[in-house]
């Protein structure tokens, strides 16, 4: 098989630690052939990363390489393995960036602040072939040609900090074109990007890929990405492959078990979730619980991160906001629960005994009022969670700010507990001792505590890993039955907002573009920005890559356009 | 019955690797297992709680009262202090003789190892107070049966013939103390106006910044120097001393104030100080229970950086002669005595055994609060 490039047998890397070894990369072989995409994908912890760095010797310190090969073979059949090399040596610095290169998951901190883009495209080129100064200008603005950067002849003499998210990726991956390498390791190169953006990127990897036959090997945890991308696909869990086999298999005859959950828990986002499905539609004429109009907020920066904008939710109702970064969202959310003050606009509450109070104006003490009813629900596990109190203590926390005492607090804690799924022995520990998906439901918990009414969900799930995700909203919609609740549920994520969303609205730029029932948006778009978001979303069916007739929208021209 | 989540993803192999004991170790656990895997630190801690004791039981540990003179012996050397005679174990010094060199007109000591003074522990001695309450008439070692011209000089004497080492011992009284009187109140001004600038921000931390910037801006020893010239040279040495450590303090709770306010605004934005304010927690309630439970350990460790500025600004200040004055004893006031050349060229005792005294207590200090700095967020690995 002269088209090999790369073969992995037996790869072991293993970090030690206090209590021994611990094998981050066990027992992994695959191949690498030319022109082709092998995607390696799990959740985090699984080892991917680890791996695709074993390949290039650059596992941080003090993990290292204990057994198996990497045969690396070359065009003119001579045969590297890199497991024997030194990792300091000057032979795997020949390999790394001209025979193999990267591209890393955030641009920003992978490119140097100081230097400009065209003097560090052009330093591999120096490196590596020792191309003189003015013709390294020449190669340069041919490679940002190639990754679509527009006008290169003024980018060239530019900052990463000038560029924007993809604009650093592209970079990144003209600076790994630049040797023309013949295997292209890409390690969550999209993660950090918004959906339309990262359509953009995978589009531009796939084309070069083609144009220059490289081999590229693509880490991802995301399997919508695998489906569109990958002709082969890896599947690691705990540092070990589970399957490996043509994309095609993996999807739709999974072998193993874990695969076959992991297939499973993507599906099961990919449709509205069964106990939504079944549900009486909320009566047309509910007074809404929260009526917000024109509401905008500018920072003191002088940005306008939320910009006249208009939604009700009724009581049982979820509502989403979806948009990508930047949109706005999040500031929308912190101010409806009044944790930025808005300038302008009215958030009407409308309290249970039918009175209605203007969070945006209201009063220290009804304020408090308000926040007994309106909670919310942070993304971040870790942050949102004091480290230095133990799990009863933080959910007894709003419990005793609401002047609950001794047996009837400690009751409501367990009871608490059980509710969202955790044991109420683990009262005592700490928030470290707990995964992601565990504090998230701590998080859920002191939410809920004083029976609120609507509570605020700020990307509640996209800190977690996949499977865990619809297990978070299949709960979050359990309590919403139990409870009577209703969501503002704030994704970035459509697959999350179509799993549990009655309705949706768009955010785009501060200001909200489509609002309807998510069936409407998902299914009729009615906006272009819209339109351009979904087509973006990566399909988890690789029979069905949609990605690449997708829908484009660009703000500018859709402004002139509508005049 | 409700269904408890416990999948095998979720509660991972960090759990079962940690143990139920990690599982409910709060903060200070966490910040005792961290700093004990700092080896240096933990040995300087050793050392600092040896050098602390030493200090306390000063008046039990120094053979000699440090004000003792004896004209016999100006600028005695060092006599090594050897545990076995004849084989057997019988610590002693050997005696010294002295000559009197003619041509440099200089008295010259050498041990003499046929008259071995035996030394022995927990000795007789004229009653004194321990502490300043507990009635003594021992001494911790001391000559088994002194006459008239014997002499236990182990770190050498001085000008006067006092013994250096009871007085380097009777100096870490003033000199580590010093340093804790001078971090104790850093420590209320730096927290104080840190955290009122750190909780009110706006133009009062403006203020605040500006007058720390300014205050830092002033080189330290002409500032001491003007206001230690400014103490009454008749005041009591106790006043003497309580004056120098406000001013050694004056500059040192700057970077404390500042630590503080730092915490205080990275803090305010974390999501779970945001959440006990939508719990309806008032801003001193939040405040009490999650701003200062957040950074306390911080703040210790950075008091005691702060105290081996504390005794070397005492050290300077004592040095250039506009400290503590004698007949209080600090290290500073004993480097006073090694300020000359030609008491160095003679007597080198007299720099170094201050000096060496000054350097382990600051550098095992320093290793000290290296390893409590570490150890102060326990929840950056963990995490």
């Amino acid at each position: 098989m002269s088209n090999t490039i790369l073969k992995v047998r037996d790869l072991g890397t293993s970090f030690p630690t206090r209590t021994g070894l611990f094998k981050a990369v066990d027992g992994v072989s695959f191949d690498l052939k030319r022109g082709q995409t092998l995607c390696v994908v799990g959740e985090s912890g699984s080892g991917k990363s680890v791996t695709a760095r074993s390949i290039l010797q650059i596992v941080d310190r003090p993990g290292r390489i204990e057994s198996g090969s990497i045969l690396l073979t070359r065009a003119d059949g001579t045969v590297t393995d890199l497991a024997k090399l030194d990792p300091r040596g000057k032979e795997i610095r020949s390999v790394r960036g001209k025979e193999i290169a990267m591209i890393f998951q955030e641009p920003m901190s992978s490119l140097s602040p100081v230097h400009r883009i065209g003097t560090q495209i052009g330093e591999t080129l120096r490196i590596h072939f020792g191309t003189p100064k003015h013709e390294q200008r020449e190669r340069v603005l041919e490679l940002l040609r190639q990754v679509e950067i527009p006008r290169p002849e003024s980018a060239i003499d530019r900052y990463t900090f000038e560029f924007s998210g993809g604009m650093r990726q592209r970079v990144m991956i003209a600076m790994a074109l630049a040797c023309n390498p013949s295997v292209l390791i890409a390690d969550e190169p999209t993660t950090a990007l918004d959906v339309t953006t990262q359509a953009e990127i995978l589009d531009l990897i796939k084309k070069l890929q083609k144009s220059h036959g490289m081999a590229v090997l693509f880490i991802t945890h995301d399997m919508g990405v695998v489906a569109e991308i990958a002709d082969d696909v890896l599947v690691m869990y705990r540092g070990k492959v589970m399957e490996t086999g043509p994309v095609e298999q993996i999807f739709h005859a999974p072998q193993d078990e874990y695969t076959r959950r992991l297939i499973g828990s993507v599906v099961k986002l990919e449709k509205k979730a069964e106990a939504r499905t079944a549900r009486a539609a909320i009566p047309a004429g509910t007074k809404p619980l929260l009526d917000v109009r024109n509401l905008s907020m500018t920072f003191p920066s002088g940005l306008k991160a939320v910009d006249d904008v208009s939604l009700t939710v009724r009581p049982g109702e979820t509502l989403g906001i979806v948009g990508e970064s930047g949109s706005g969202k999040t500031t929308m959310g912190r101010c409806l629960l009044r944790i930025y003050d808005p300038q302008a606009g009215s958030i009407d509450y409308r309290r249970p005994d039918g009175q209605t109070i203007d969070i945006r104006t209201a009063d220290k003490a009804s304020l408090q009022k308000v926040r007994r009813e309106v909670r919310m629900i942070f993304q971040d596990p870790v942050g949102s969670l004091s480290p230095r109190k133990n799990v009863g203590q933080i959910i007894a926390e709003p419990l005793k700010l609401a002047g609950m005492r001794g047996r009837e607090l400690d009751d409501r804690v367990a009871e608490l507990m059980l509710q969202v799924g955790l044991e109420p022995s683990w009262r005592e520990r700490y928030p470290h001792a707990f995964s992601g998906g565990q504090r998230q439901r701590i998080g859920i918990a002191r939410a809920i505590a004083v029976n609120p009414r609507l509570i605020v969900a700020d990307e509640a799930t996209s800190a977690l890993d996949v499977s865990l995700r619809s297990q978070m909203l299949d709960l979050m919609m359990k309590l919403q039955d139990e409870l009577g609740l209703s969501y503002v549920f704030i994704s970035h994520d459509m697959s999350v907002i179509r799993y549990m969303c009655d309705r949706v609205a768009v955010m785009y730029r501060g200001k909200i573009v489509e609002t309807g029932d998510t069936d409407q948006v998902i299914n009729a778009p009615a906006h272009d920005y819209t339109r351009a978001l979904l087509s973006a979303i990566p399909h988890p069916d690789p029979r069905n890559r949609r990605m690449h007739n997708r829908f484009r929208y660009d703000a500018s021209r859709a402004a002139s356009a509508n005049g | 019955m409700t269904d408890i989540v416990n999948l095998p993803s979720e509660t991972g192999p960090s759990l079962d690797l940690r143990g139920r004991d990690m599982a409910v170790a709060g903060q200070w656990r966490l910040f005792w297992l961290k700093f004990k895997k700092h080896k240096v630190a933990l040995v300087s801690l050793v050392v600092i709680v040896f050098m602390y004791l030493v200090a306390a039981l000063a008046d039990f540990i120094a053979p000699y009262d440090p004000n003792a003179t004896n004209s016999r012996f100006t600028y005695a050397p060092p006599q090594v202090l050897s545990l076995l005679l004849d084989g057997s174990f019988q610590p002693h010094v050997d005696q010294l003789k002295m000559t009197l060199n003619t041509e440099s007109m200089r008295r010259e000591f050498t041990p003499d190892p046929t008259k071995p003074l035996p030394v022995s522990f927990f000795v007789p001695a004229q009653p004194y107070r321990l502490l300043g309450f507990i009635p003594m008439q021992t001494k911790l070692f001391g000559l088994a049966n002194p006459k008239p011209g014997d002499s236990m000089y182990v770190f050498g004497a001085d000008r006067l013939g006092r013994d250096i080492f009871s007085r380097v011992v009777h100096g870490a009284q003033v000199s580590l103390s010093i340093g804790l009187v001078g971090v104790f109140m850093s420590l209320i001004l730096g927290v104080t106006i840190g955290g009122i600038s750190g909780f009110f921000g706006g133009w009062v931390d403006l203020g605040i910044q500006r007058l720390i910037e300014l205050l830092r801006s002033i080189p330290t020893i002409p500032l001491w120097m003007g206001f230690a010239a400014a103490i009454p040279v008749g005041w009591p040495p106790l006043r003497t001393y309580f004056v120098i450590t406000l001013i050694v303090s004056l500059i040192g709770w700057t970077s404390l104030a500042r630590e503080v306010r730092g915490k205080f605004l990275s803090l305010r934005n974390e999501d779970f100080v945001t959440a006990a304010r939508l719990d309806g927690m008032s801003e001193v309630g939040i405040v009490f229970h999650h701003l200062v439970p957040s950074f306390i350990s911080h703040i210790i460790a950075t008091l005691t950086l702060a105290i081996p500025s504390m005794i070397l600004a005492e050290t300077a200040l004592s040095f250039l002669g506009i400290g503590l004055q004698p007949p209080i004893i600090s290290w500073g006031v004993l480097l006073q005595e090694a300020q000359n050349i030609r008491a160095v060229a003679q007597a080198p005792w007299l720099l170094f055994t201050p000096a060496a005294a000054i350097v382990i207590s600051v550098l095992a200090l320093n290793f000290l609060g290296d390893g409590l700095r570490d150890a102060a967020d326990p929840y950056e690995s963990v995490a």
